[in-house]
C-alpha cells in the first residue's frame, strides 16, 4: 500500500470512529440532564421556566462536544489536509 | 448540490468574490430591516393595533423577558444587541424554507464573526456597568492563580459559540444533500423540518448564552458577602 492509500484508509477510519465514540458520551450525559430535570419538575412545577431554560442550555453546552467530533469527522473526510 | 453557502460563487473580479453567504447575508438584512421600517410605520397604543405590530410587540415583550430571567436588571440596555444577535440567527435558519437558500451561519465565517461580536460586546457592557477597574478585577477572583484561567475560558466560550452554531447549521445542511442522493423527495423534507427546530434552538441558545456571559460581567460585586447567582 502506497502512503495517499494509507492516508485514505487512516482517515476514512478515524472519522467513523470519532464520530461513533463521540456521539456516545453526550447521549448518555444528556439523558442524565433531562431525567434529573424531569424529576425536578415533578417536585416543583412552578419553578418550570427557569428548569426548562436552564435545560436547554445544559444539553446545548452537552451537544457540542458532538458537534466537535462531528466537524473533526467532516474535515477528515470532506477537508483533509493530507489529500491532494 | 452545495454543501454549504461559500461555495455558491455568485460574481467573482479578481480575487474578490461574492459567495452565496454573503448574498444570503445582504438579503436577510433587507428582509429584516425593510420588514421593521414597514411595520414600524403608523404604531399604535390603543387597544385596536396591527397584525405585524402586535407579532413585534410579542417577540420583543418576550425577549425582554427573557433576559431579565438570565439576571439583567434593565433589559433594554441590552435588548438592541441580544434581539439583533437572536434575529438573525433565527430568521438565518427559518428561511430554508424557501427553496435555493442556503443558510448563511451554515458558514464558520458568519459564525466566527457573531461570536466575536459577543466576545467584544462582554467587556462592553461590563465595563460600562461597573467600571474599567472593578471589571478587570474580577479576572483575579477569586485569586490571582486564576488569571490565566479566565482569560482561557473567555476565549473558549468564544470559540464553544461559534463552533456549536455553525456545526449544528451544517450538519443540517449536509445531512438533506446526502439524503438527497439517497432517498429523494419525503425523507428530506422532514429532515429539513427537523433542520428548521435544531436552528431555533440553536438561535435562542445562542441568545441566551450570550446574555448569561453578559451578566456574568455586569454583576455587581459586593465586597466581602457575595450573594450566590
Amino acid at each position: 500500500m502506497d502512503n495517499k492509500t494509507i492516508i485514505a484508509v487512516a482517515s476514512i477510519v478515524v472519522a467513523g470512529m470519532t464520530i461513533a465514540v463521540g456521539a456516545l458520551g453526550p447521549a448518555l450525559a444528556e439523558g442524565k440532564a433531562v431525567a434529573t430535570a424531569l424529576r425536578s419538575l415533578a417536585q416543583q412545577p412552578d419553578a418550570s421556566k427557569t428548569i426548562t431554560r436552564t435545560l436547554f442550555v445544559g444539553l446545548a453546552m452537552i451537544e457540542s462536544l458532538a458537534i466537535y467530533c462531528f466537524v473533526v469527522s467532516m474535515i477528515l473526510i470532506f477537508a483533509n489536509p493530507f489529500w491532494k | 448540490m452545495p454543501l454549504s453557502a461559500d461555495q455558491m460563487i455568485f460574481w467573482r473580479h479578481g480575487f474578490v468574490k461574492l459567495n452565496g453567504t454573503i448574498v444570503f447575508t445582504w438579503a436577510l438584512m433587507l428582509v429584516l430591516i425593510v420588514g421593521a421600517k414597514l411595520v414600524t410605520r403608523k404604531l399604535s397604543t390603543d387597544l385596536k393595533r396591527a397584525r405585524w405590530q402586535n407579532f413585534l410587540e410579542m417577540i420583543v415583550t418576550n425577549i425582554d423577558e427573557q433576559i431579565e430571567e438570565v439576571g439583567l436588571p434593565n433589559p433594554e440596555k441590552y435588548l438592541g444587541f441580544l434581539g439583533t444577535l437572536f434575529l438573525f440567527v433565527a430568521t438565518a435558519s427559518l428561511f430554508t424554507i424557501i427553496p435555493g437558500y442556503q443558510p448563511p451561519t451554515g458558514s464558520l465565517s458568519t459564525t466566527a464573526a457573531l461570536a466575536l461580536c459577543v466576545f467584544v460586546a462582554v467587556p462592553w457592557f461590563g465595563i460600562k456597568e461597573q467600571g474599567l477597574g472593578s471589571y478587570l478585577k474580577s479576572y483575579v477572583e477569586p485569586t490571582p492563580l486564576m488569571l490565566p484561567f479566565n482569560i482561557i475560558s473567555e476565549v473558549s466560550r468564544t470559540l464553544a459559540l461559534a463552533v456549536r452554531l455553525f456545526g449544528n447549521m451544517m450538519s443540517g445542511v449536509m445531512i438533506i444533500g446526502i439524503l438527497l442522493t439517497v432517498t429523494p423527495f419525503i425523507f428530506p423534507i422532514v429532515m429539513t423540518t427537523l433542520g428548521l427546530l435544531t436552528g431555533m434552538v440553536q438561535a435562542y441558545i445562542f441568545g441566551i448564552l450570550a446574555a448569561v456571559y453578559i451578566a456574568a460581567a455586569t454583576r455587581a460585586r459586593k465586597p466581602k458577602a457575595r450573594a450566590t447567582t
